[in-house]
């Protein structure tokens, strides 16, 4: 390793990975260390189901008619691609989808009153659902066929409201909306986590109801995907990218101390008596515990099963939103579900994770309504992590640190910093349609 | 790899079957340089490290039937043994490969053979190249005791030369007649997943662009 690089990433997770491949695809010279001895770090799936025990420290081993332990592909972390999404876009630009497969995920549901519902989300489904009354469905096929129609840059479909200027609550009340029906449209499809976007401009929120439907459209169940055998197979797709064009890569490698100038950039990594010189380093928090800070905590439970979820027309896969109102929280609690047909479990076996932002002492607790709709469980792994964020954007230092991964069931707001990290490290903005003229087509 | 089953046209005799393969091997034995010989017929003496090809395909006609193969090569993820496990994933055919001239390397291979029973698909087949044999002046290796540890691991095995193609196509064919064409089955697991292509329309990832 004691060469110079351009750019040494530390940590294998899906942020990381993507960075390292980007920055491959556009010619700098890349090392890419995980201390672990696998890919993935955080987003790792886990693998076969007895490491998943280990994992968290259960003192039991897993039951033999959990077999075979090699068919368990265990997410960390659970996330569902948008279909049409940004992280989409980036394995389609950067060809990755080519090393992955992709299965749709089979419905979208959320919980009102003490009832789990269908998500409806085209103007069809708002006039059968039976999530809200006659009246209220009529307001919402119109609000719906006004955001369907609505475009950022021609004024004659705004319907006399300006977006960058009206906050989505005045939205709401223009098309006479009510509380619940405002609350799944800002949870269930804008997927807000807390009610902060009631106050904000409404453009946000109508662009992301405009995503679900576009993703939804695509795929007809439900607007997300998941990649087979796990989410795992995400950073291994963008760490190939990034060795096919030329990264380094050292699992299994420690790294003892991020070395800096005399100016304070960083100019190295240090790993034993190693070490890489490099311009810039990118690395997860779990890195540089000194350059960050906390910005709140996730508690996930993952629920192995051997049944779908009740109420999910026997979905095999699902998410299921519980917005924050439903509940008298800050933060909404998400279920998510996949099973044997996405090879993350053996036939008859389902595996649901439950999450959400802590709001108390009891994160466990906290979860119970989610964990409820899910009916018997046969085992609980239990993790609350804290969410940390850099304290500095590295522009300067040269030192880019990812923010930890959110409680959001989707990759949004994952990509969202994957594109400003990309942008402290390179001082532009992402390009993509630059990224294809750098990918080669081979056949 | 959206499609990896086998499909019969509708007027021809011809099967088209499509398989995945993976080259394993120490670095520097020669892996993209097997795979160069076969895909274009060509070699370069200084061959730089993998870059820059995500797969490369390549068909080899039989009796009835057309095999073609998506080959993936390590992109120097084995270097430092950092392969990632997605490597192996629904590979249904692998050529293991060792340099004759290097004892190590040969060593090596039987661990990468280990591997793949351990991390590949049960019906995976597998073969075992001892390479560069047109240096058999430097020999190390020797081609008995790479057969009968082929012979014990039911491996296919061949001393192959990516520089004179010797034994180069044949053992990709030896593989081609070894591999299991029945309609479909060929899919790893078999389930067809979405292709995320047609979520783009500007991506030019469906077709006649």
């Amino acid at each position: 390793m004691d060469q110079e690089y351009d750019v040494i990433v530390l940590g294998t997770g899906l942020k990381e990975c993507v960075i390292s491949g980007l920055m491959s695809v556009s010619g700098k010279k890349v090392l890419h260390m995980d201390r672990n001895s696998y890919y993935g770090g955080e987003s790792a799936s886990i693998t076969p189901l007895t490491d998943l025990f280990k994992h968290f420290k259960k003192d039991e081993k897993p039951p033999e008619n959990f077999g075979p332990f090699r068919d368990w592909n265990v997410d960390l972390i659970p996330k569902f691609i948008m279909s049409t999404g940004q992280l989409s876009k980036l394995l389609i630009h950067t060809g990755v989808t080519r090393y992955l497969e992709f299965k749709q995920i089979e419905g979208s549901y959320v919980f009102k009153g003490k009832k789990v519902y269908k998500v409806p989300a085209t103007e069809t489904e708002a006039l059968a659902t039976s999530l809200m009354g006659i009246f209220e469905k009529r307001r919402f096929k119109k609000f719906l066929s006004f955001v369907a129609s609505y475009k950022e840059d021609d004024p004659k479909t705004w319907d006399g409201s300006d977006l960058q200027k009206m906050t989505m609550q005045e939205l709401f009340t223009k098309f006479g909306l009510d509380s619940n029906t405002a609350d799944f449209t800002g949870h269930a499809m804008a997927l807000h986590t807390d009610d902060n976007y009631l106050r904000e401009p409404a453009i946000h929120t109508v662009k992301r109801v405009i995503l679900y439907c576009e993703s939804l459209a695509a795929f007809k169940k439900s607007p997300y995907l998941y990649p087979l055998y796990g989410l795992g197979e995400l950073p291994q797709g963008f760490a190939r990218l990034s060795a096919v064009y030329g990264g380094t890569y050292m699992l299994n490698k420690p790294c003892d101390e991020i070395v800096y100038d005399s100016e304070g950039k960083v100019c190295g990594v240090r790993s034993g008596d190693d070490i890489a010189k490099c311009k810039k380093v990118v690395c997860d928090p779990s890195y540089v515990p000194d350059k960050v800070q906390k910005a709140g905590r996730v508690a996930r439970i993952i629920c192995i099963m051997n049944h779908t979820i009740p109420n999910t027309n026997n979905s095999t896969s699902c998410q299921l939103i519980l917005p924050q109102n439903q509940l008298n929280r800050k933060h909404d609690i998400y279920v998510c579900m996949v099973s044997s047909v996405h090879n993350v479990a053996p036939k008859d076996y389902y595996v649901a994770m439950v999450s959400s932002m802590v709001e108390t002492n009891d994160p466990e607790c906290e979860l119970k309504p989610g964990l409820d709709l899910l009916g018997p469980i046969l085992r609980k792994f239990v993790s609350i992590s804290d969410v940390y964020e850099p304290k500095d954007a590295g522009e300067e230092n040269g030192l880019v640190i990812s923010k930890s991964y959110d409680a959001t069931t989707h990759f949004e707001t994952a990509c969202q910093d994957i594109l400003s990290m990309y942008k402290r490290i390179t001082e532009k903005e992402f390009d993509f349609s630059q990224i294809k003229d750098n990918i080669h087509t081979e056949e | 790899m959206a499609n990896r089953t086998a499909s019969r046209p509708a007027n021809g005799q011809n099967k088209i079957c499509q398989f995945k393969l993976v080259l394993l091997g120490e670095s520097a034995v020669g892996k993209s340089s097997l795979v160069l010989r076969f895909v274009k017929g060509q070699f370069h003496e200084f061959q730089e490290s993998t870059i820059g090809a995500a797969f490369l395909t390549q068909t080899v006609c039989l009796d009835d039937t057309t095999v073609k193969f998506e080959i993936w090569d390590t992109a120097g993820q084995e270097r430092y043994h950092s392969l990632a496990p997605m490597y192996y994933r629904g590979a249904q055919a692998a050529i293991v490969v060792y340099d004759i001239t290097n004892q190590d390397t040969f060593s090596r291979a039987k661990t990468w053979v280990k591997e793949l029973q351990r991390q590949a698909s049960p019906n995976i087949v597998i073969a075992l190249a001892g390479n560069k044999c047109d240096l058999s002046n430097k020999r190390m290796v020797e081609c008995e005791e790479a057969q009968a540890y082929a012979e014990e691991n039911s491996l296919l095995f061949m001393e192959t030369s990516a520089k004179t193609a010797m034994n180069v196509n044949d053992i990709f064919l030896a593989i081609a007649k070894k591999l299991p064409k029945n309609d479909g089955g060929s899919g790893g697991n078999g389930s067809s997943g979405v292709s995320l292509e047609r979520t783009d329309p500007s991506s030019g990832g469906g077709c006649c662009k």
